[in-house]
């Protein structure tokens, strides 16, 4: 059974993608698109719930797929399907139909690699899918050929590519440190890992450990090395934006989280959760000043995603079910919540032709219900009831609160506080202020495409936030057990 | 494990080849030109694979006479060639503006292998000659990457920063023939093809930034700031 949905899950996406080069027709490639994400999203619920059981490993164990991996798989599949919905709408405000199939080949293409990273077993084939996103998705975020996304792609490339080398240099290390363990040749896969962990000399386990951090926590955009982030997720399409922030910050996470479990139970167990919360609450800081003081809008949207990134790492950090829990629900609702955000994003660009807050001005009167879609968004993303956001960070404020790390707990409340009244304040400017300078925002064409997956996100984070679903929760619970006991 | 057993001519061997490597890294970091600048990176290459070739000999991993094939011919090979089009593509001969001057640079280099060196010892637990080459491998492996850092932040021609990344790989490649050789194959050729993958991928934005930027120095991509 499982093998039929996996197959599935990446047949979609790579149809979809061949179709958009192959037969270079804008409309075909549009609803191919969107069916292969709507196909992908449905076959993602049932995968998650066939592996709770029994997790399923193939290709001579280069392939599993584990609760964990299936998790992220649901979270990607979600953005995928909200974001070439939207797409359908936005890219065709660009004007460029001739190169609409180049741009949903690379599309699907870069869902599928973010889907294939989750499925791998191999710790250095992992690097590799991962390493593919980048490439694939350069290319989406230079995508409009202007000056300042060909930079920001250029820099997204660079800085990605040299850290992610770090993950590389770790991951050798730790197949190095394994074989003092497992003898010199032995598959490097991540329950092999966590076999050999306690076994390896620390000082060793402790640099290796380190690198795949910053390595992938650059790709996740956790502060310092998150640089990148605001300018590929600014000057991006905002369907692509969607992606970067809901969809590859996850399965970056993902690496991070595995190999948080590969160390766990071992001598430096204690040094990781520390180093990880770390780099979670300086995210967090960073990110709550430069959203304080935000002039762009996508920026501003950017900003926010390192914000809630270092959210997920101090759950990871924290530990303990109520950590895993709060990182992995924060997970799902990020995604949802962003990619509304960023659609609202896009929207407001595109109507009044300028990426600055200060040009936007009297949101509700352009957009009656998508304007209050998007507001109440803003609400939720900042980290107030009734979203589900709120019930997440909420979780992970109680991991942290009862356990050693209450000093970052603390921090974590009275940053929340700064990003809460800046994140909002812009959106008081944007939709309340007069006007300085009228100009007359544009009618936008294809409303419906646009609106829908803007309404398809907002339910879930509203019903979310009010009802945590227990099979949500046993599904946590599984997974904690897993990261915190470490990978079979 | 090969490296318990290790006799001291195949010590002296990876030693002066993995030495020679880290000496031409400090000649990309020294030189002005370019095209210097893509020689000293084929000769690394090369050398790596007569690193692996040896490796592949005296440990007995015949597949790795197939890896330094491979190096050699894409990463001796084809990635300078490659590297040579797009520097004849854009018409730069020669680093203008760097941040530092190249003997500046050298020092600062110079002070980053001592905190390789600090660093790898640190991590060693094999004893006697074993200990020679391991603490050797480690320190080469993290100067590289500091050196490729290095030469990404005081460099900002596009060529040079696709030079630096490669050489950050080129460490990790390095260390990672001595340290583990045991490391999967179908690992090791398919990091080689996803290099050359990164370096097209390089290639097609330089012409993007040419176009549309007007400029391939970074320094001049400050549109996006704050």
């Amino acid at each position: 059974m499982a093998q039929y949905l996996l197959i599935l899950l990446f047949a979609a996406p790579f149809a979809a993608t061949a179709l958009s080069f192959g037969i270079r027709s804008s409309r075909l490639a549009e609803y191919a698109t969107v069916i292969a994400a709507i196909v992908d999203l449905l076959v993602s619920v049932p995968l998650l719930i066939h592996v709770l059981t029994a997790r399923a490993i193939f290709a001579h164990s280069y392939i599993q797929v584990d609760p964990l991996g299936a998790w992220v798989i649901v979270c990607i599949a979600l953005v995928y399907m909200l974001s070439s919905i939207y797409a359908v709408g936005y890219m065709r405000l660009l004007d460029e139909d001739d190169r609409l199939p180049l741009f949903y080949g690379l599309f699907s293409g870069f869902a599928f690699t973010m889907l294939a990273a989750c499925v791998m077993n191999n710790v250095g084939v992992f690097w590799i899918a991962i390493e593919l996103t980048t490439l694939i998705s350069t290319f989406l975020v230079g995508f409009e050929r202007e000056a300042e996304s060909t930079e920001a792609a250029w820099k997204y490339i660079v800085v990605v590519s040299g850290g992610i080398s770090l993950a590389l240099l770790g991951t050798v290390l730790f197949y190095w440190g394994g074989s003092f363990v497992l003898g010199p040749h032995y598959a490097m896969t991540w329950a092999a890992l966590h076999k050999a962990a306690p076994g390896v000399y620390a000082p060793l386990l402790l640099v290796s450990f380190l690198l795949v951090l910053v390595g992938y926590g650059t790709k996740a955009g956790l502060a310092p090395m998150h640089t990148w982030l605001p300018d590929a997720h600014s000057e991006s399409p905002a369907p692509v934006s969607a992606m970067l922030s809901g969809a590859l910050l996850n399965a970056s996470m993902l690496g991070i989280a595995r190999f948080l479990s590969v160390v766990n139970g071992t001598s430096i167990s204690n040094f990781a959760h520390l180093a990880v919360v770390g780099f979670g609450i300086f995210s967090f800081v960073i990110a709550a000043f430069f959203i304080v003081r935000q002039t762009g809008i996508k920026r501003l949207m950017a900003y926010s995603s390192v914000e809630h990134i270092g959210v997920q790492a101090l759950g990871l950090g924290f530990g303990g079910v109520l950590g895993i829990a709060g990182a992995l629900y924060h997970m799902l609702n990020h995604s949802l919540n962003k990619s509304l955000m960023f659609f609202g994003a896009g929207n407001a660009m595109r109507a009044y032709g300028s990426k600055e807050i200060t040009d936007i001005r009297g949101v509700l009167r352009t957009f009656p219900v998508t304007g209050i879609l998007w507001l109440l968004g803003a609400v939720g993303i900042a980290g107030a009831p009734p979203f589900a956001l709120f019930l997440s960070e909420f979780t992970i404020l109680r991991a942290g609160i009862s356990g050693p790390y209450r000093w970052a707990a603390v921090l974590f409340v009275i940053f929340l506080v700064v990003v809460f009244v800046g994140f909002l304040s812009h959106f008081r400017v944007m939709y309340f202020d007069e006007a300085e300078n009228s100009t007359m925002p544009r009618v936008l064409p294809d409303l419906v495409w646009r609106a829908l997956p803007m309404w398809l996100s907002f339910l879930p984070v509203l019903v979310l936030g009010l009802w945590w679903p227990r099979a949500l929760w046993s599904v946590f619970t599984a997974i904690s057990a897993e990261i915190m006991g470490g990978a079979r | 494990m090969f490296l318990a057993h290790i006799n001291p001519l195949q010590a002296s061997i990876f030693s002066s080849l993995a030495v020679a490597s880290l000496l031409l890294t400090f000649v990309m970091l020294g030189s002005h030109w370019l095209r210097n600048y893509v020689y000293a990176f084929a000769v690394q290459s090369w050398l790596i694979a007569a690193l692996s070739a040896c490796v592949g000999y005296f440990a007995g991993y015949p597949e790795l006479y197939a890896i330094a094939f491979l190096t050699a011919l894409f990463r001796g090979l084809v990635l300078p060639f490659l590297l040579m089009r797009i520097i004849a593509r854009l018409n730069v001969k020669r680093e203008i503006h760097t941040v530092l001057q190249p003997s500046s640079s050298l020092v600062l280099g110079a002070l980053l292998v001592m905190f390789a060196f600090v660093i790898a010892n640190h991590m060693n637990r094999q004893s006697l000659l074993a200990a020679h080459v391991v603490v050797l491998a480690l320190t080469i492996m993290f100067s590289m990457k500091f050196l490729g850092f290095l030469m990404l932040s005081v460099r900002d021609e596009a060529v040079s920063q696709i030079l630096g990344l490669l050489v950050l790989e080129n460490g990790i490649f390095l260390g990672a023939q001595i340290l583990v050789p045991g490391m999967p194959l179908l690992i090791e050729i398919v990091i080689l093809f996803d290099l050359l993958i990164v370096v097209a991928c390089f290639g097609m934005l330089v012409r993007f930034l040419v176009v549309h930027a007007g400029t391939t120095s970074s320094r001049q991509l400050n549109r996006l700031v704050g």
